[in-house]
């Protein structure tokens, strides 16, 4: 490599960082003072995107239109975040936190659906900035100007923003909010609006972010949750809340990215290592490396002291035996009565209620949210597609070790996860799942990549829909008994224990991180065998098994249901799975229509399905006493 | 006279600053001795280096004629020392009785079982310890709704549940009201005496300080500047011109 190019991909990456910085400063100026972990900050990212293509369009493609549709989408972008923090956020600040989650989940799907209606579901290439379309030569090399322009914006930006935060009283404000929420409230501050501006800032810098990039990138419908992937890591490598961590993490990401992609394919020692492979990988290994080295971040801080811990979760109760049997019989006559779609669907749903109760262990009682359960599930899969097709295992023997390799990763990646708690260890699962799809997308040899691996069909003696769900209830049911069985039993408590209070367990001898590695272990092996059961089921198996997607169907089905209550994430998995199902086959826009559904359960049960019913009943229960 | 716990010359600083500088004293069973000293006087790292939070720049503490400088607060715990907190640390989501089940099961090296269920072994344990404390009555209760006061004693029921030869109490009675004060040390005292406990606790409460400590010592910026019994801690003209002010 020359020092030319070198040099070239040095700028390359800085004005991608510039876009990644805008984004993640307003992700992590949205998390340091409401807390709220934005899932839809990459759609916003998405939005300034197709704003910018359509206002230019309006405008017209001279550089006074062209900058006057970057500004007026950013302006349109940080409006719609106001609105989404208005209409929907303010309404549950008192939710537990991830109720709140799952309400910018629902945000994600109804903007994702928005946009594809109002622009199609195919890429829009905008202009070139006007004016700015030739490039200079620098040592040789050809640069835009516009990339130029881009690497100036990120310091200009976090100059503007440090001006503000510094200068004004509303940043006296959100400096003070980001070290003490409930001490701004205290002293007689209007939470409401600041967070309403705080919204309407970070969604503004999203939107930014998104609008810069037209020349650079075509608007697509696949953005949202890959720039949000991109951010969380930038802003949890930067440190939560630090703007200056955040620009220091999305040059050192922007630029190991651009290199990755400079670099090529390297022969070392006779081996080939393909460098722009890497690139979907890299930013996961620096997050992960970052993370063991330093738990908060390059520039971040301990998290506050924060006081209001919220509700006390209630105790755990044991769903009664008679009404476990009733269930039972009734899952056993299904085939009997139903037509073949209902089976099958049923046989979806037992996979995703082991799924999802096993991401509901360990975000509920165990206290450490996942955000990349998938990768269990989906490593699970494709263990026992691989075991079946590539060693010529037979089907039963692959579908029983499979949970095994699952848990085997979980092993691996649970060893870094428990050093971590809070918002740092659901990044870090994210990062492991991200690392896992992208080795089985890019890995075609052996996965099939894009295109996964079929004809994965059971045994012969499973081969009828009936007899499959037979299994699968059998298995999945074992699996979710076993999970509840566990939570009840020695193991299971001091989990809880230790969630409720680790300086307590600390101080009566329990080595809680030991006992939350196996509980990752347990999972892990369970969330793989409801993968196994689910590739077999289908007879074949695509990356979509590993991907961010998956993650977030089981957070939504876990939270949806409600994280308190045992059978909570079991219905959860029910609805979601039968209103994904039911509504796809009707509109084109099932996402908007789950979104909007989940949004009214939120706003409606702030405790989840089960746990809103079980709240209801006892008051009718009052009532009538 | 033989010394549960032994400090000798214990070091701290936290950058140029000595917080805790030679400090050497011992406690032995059935005693109870009070640390006190104004607000910074480094109370506060004396007690995280007895429990295993923070390691000594230098010094040696003995428990039991054995040295546990460097061992984690697990295994501190494991060696018999029972701990409460200036700010109550309970299992909030459980109830009182399988709060100190748990410190039970944690004891007998029983937590690893994923079968069987919790809360079947040691019950009449547990409900003996909570009687000790007054607590039997609330055993059912979630431990998250129990006044200040009783959280307190639950800590108390749940640091004896190992047996303890130490107890580490960090400001016992903050956040409590005066006669709660003096009635949880009082018991703390008394069953201090009958299971040959040594006691070592921080207090600001000079009414519970000098009404249950057998012995006190006089923490200052970081050096002891007394010791003894409570009536010559009290008349020692250095510890009325430290918490008093003036010259002497």
């Amino acid at each position: 490599m020359t020092f030319a190019s070198i040099l070239i991909q040095l700028l390359n990456g800085l004005a991608a960082a510039s876009s990644l910085f805008l984004v993640s400063a307003g992700l992590s100026l949205i998390f340091g003072v409401t807390r709220i972990v934005n899932f839809a900050h990459g759609s916003l990212y998405m939005l300034g995107l197709y704003a910018a293509y359509s206002l230019i369009e309006l405008l017209g493609r001279t550089p006074l239109g062209f900058w006057s549709a970057v500004v007026l989408a950013s302006i349109a972008v940080g409006l719609v975040g106001a609105a989404i923090e208005v209409v929907v956020l303010r309404r549950i600040y008192r939710a537990p936190e991830l109720f709140q989650l799952l309400a910018t989940f629902a945000v994600v799907l109804v903007i994702k659906d928005a946009a594809l209606f109002a622009w199609g579901a195919e890429d829009l290439v905008g202009p070139r900035a006007p004016g700015l379309g030739e490039a200079v030569q620098i040592m040789g090399k050809r640069i835009p100007v516009y990339d130029l322009l881009l690497i100036a914006a990120g310091p200009l930006v976090l100059g503007i923003m440090w001006l503000l935060l510094a200068r004004t009283r509303w940043g006296a404000l959100v400096r003070a909010a980001t070290q003490d929420r409930e001490m701004v409230g205290a002293l007689g501050v209007d939470q409401a609006k600041l967070f309403t501006s705080v919204f309407f800032v970070g969604a503004l810098l999203a939107g930014l972010g998104g609008a810069l990039q037209i020349p650079r990138e075509p608007a697509n419908l696949d953005l949202d949750l890959s720039v949000i992937a991109d951010a969380f890591v930038v802003t949890v490598v930067g440190g939560l809340g630090s703007l200056g961590g955040a620009f220091l993490a999305a040059i050192l990401i922007g630029v190991a990215k651009a290199f990755c992609i400079g670099i090529g394919t390297v022969h070392v020692f006779g081996f080939e290592i393909i460098f722009s492979k890497l690139v979907m990988v890299v930013e996961f290994v620096i997050m992960g490396v970052v993370l063991v080295l330093r738990p908060y971040g390059l520039l971040g801080k301990k998290p506050a002291l924060q006081r209001a811990i919220g509700d006390i979760l209630p105790p755990l109760t044991s769903p009664r035996w008679q009404v476990a049997v009733a269930w039972i019989v009734l899952f056993l006559l299904i085939p009997l009565f139903a037509d073949r779609y209902v089976v099958v669907l049923m046989t979806d749903i037992a996979c995703f209620a082991l799924f999802a109760a096993s991401l509901h262990f360990i975000m509920g009682p165990a206290g450490m949210v996942s955000f990349g359960h998938a990768a269990y599930f989906g490593l699970g899969a494709y263990a026992a597609a691989l075991l079946f097709k590539r060693a010529g295992l037979p089907m039963e023997a692959a579908l029983l070790l499979a949970p095994f390799c699952a848990g085997l990763f979980a092993l691996v990646y649970g060893w870094f996860c428990v050093r971590l708690s809070g918002v740092y260890l659901a990044m870090l699962t994210l990062a492991f799942a991200q690392i896992s799809w992208s080795v089985v997308f890019q890995w075609d040899a052996l996965t099939g990549g894009s295109n996964g691996l079929v004809g994965i069909w059971p045994s012969a003696w499973l081969a009828g829909k009936s007899a499959y769900y037979y299994m699968t209830l059998a298995l999945c049911g074992a699996g979710i008994a076993l999970l509840w069985r566990v939570l009840f039993s020695p193991f299971g408590y001091a989990l809880r224990a230790g969630r409720d209070s680790p300086l307590r367990a600390e101080a009566i001898g329990i080595d809680l991180r030991s006992f939350q590695w196996a509980a990752f272990a347990l999972v892990g092996g369970l969330a793989g065998l409801a993968g196994a059961v689910f590739a077999f089921s289908k007879g074949s198996i695509s990356p979509s098994a590993v991907s961010i997607a998956q993650s977030t169907d089981g957070l939504v089905m876990v939270l949806l249901g409600g994280v308190e209550t045992l059978t909570g994430p079991v219905v959860g998995a029910a609805i979601f799975t039968w209103l994904r199902d039911e509504v796809a086959r009707r509109t084109e826009f099932w996402r908007a229509v789950l979104g909007l559904t989940i949004l009214a359960i939120v706003l409606l049960f702030p405790q989840g399905l089960v746990g809103g019913l079980k709240a209801l009943a006892n008051r009718w229960r009052e009532a009538r006493a | 006279m033989n010394a549960v716990l032994q400090v000798e010359g214990l070091h701290k600083a936290f950058g140029g600053v000595q917080a805790v500088a030679d400090v050497s004293f011992a406690v032995s069973a059935g005693e109870l001795l009070a640390l006190i000293g104004p607000n910074g006087a480094g109370k506060s790292t004396c007690f995280n280096m007895l429990n295993g939070q923070l390691a000594p720049d230098a010094g040696v503490v003995r428990l039991d004629g054995k040295d546990i400088v460097g061992l984690t607060p697990r295994a501190i715990w494991r060696r018999g020392v029972g701990r409460t907190f200036q700010i109550t640390a309970t299992f909030a989501s459980l109830s009182v009785r399988e709060n100190v089940q748990m410190a039970l099961y944690s004891h007998a090296g029983k937590l690893r079982s994923l079968l069987q269920r919790f809360g079947a072994s040691f019950g009449v344990e547990a409900d003996a310890l909570l009687d000790q404390v007054g607590m039997l009555d609330q055993a059912d209760r979630i431990c998250g709704v129990l006044a200040y006061g009783d959280l307190k004693r639950v800590e108390l029921a749940m640091a004896l549940a190992n047996r303890p030869r130490l107890l580490l109490m960090d400001e016992p009675t903050a956040g409590m009201a005066p006669k709660e004060r003096v009635a949880l040390m009082a018991l703390t005292a008394r069953l201090a005496r009958a299971q040959k406990i040594a006691v070592l606790f921080t207090e600001h409460d000079m009414d519970v300080v000098f009404g249950q400590a057998d012995r006190i010592i006089v923490l200052d910026r970081g050096r002891l500047i007394a010791g003894g019994i409570p009536e010559d801690v009290r008349t020692n003209p250095d510890v009325r011109a430290v918490y008093l002010g003036g010259t002497h």
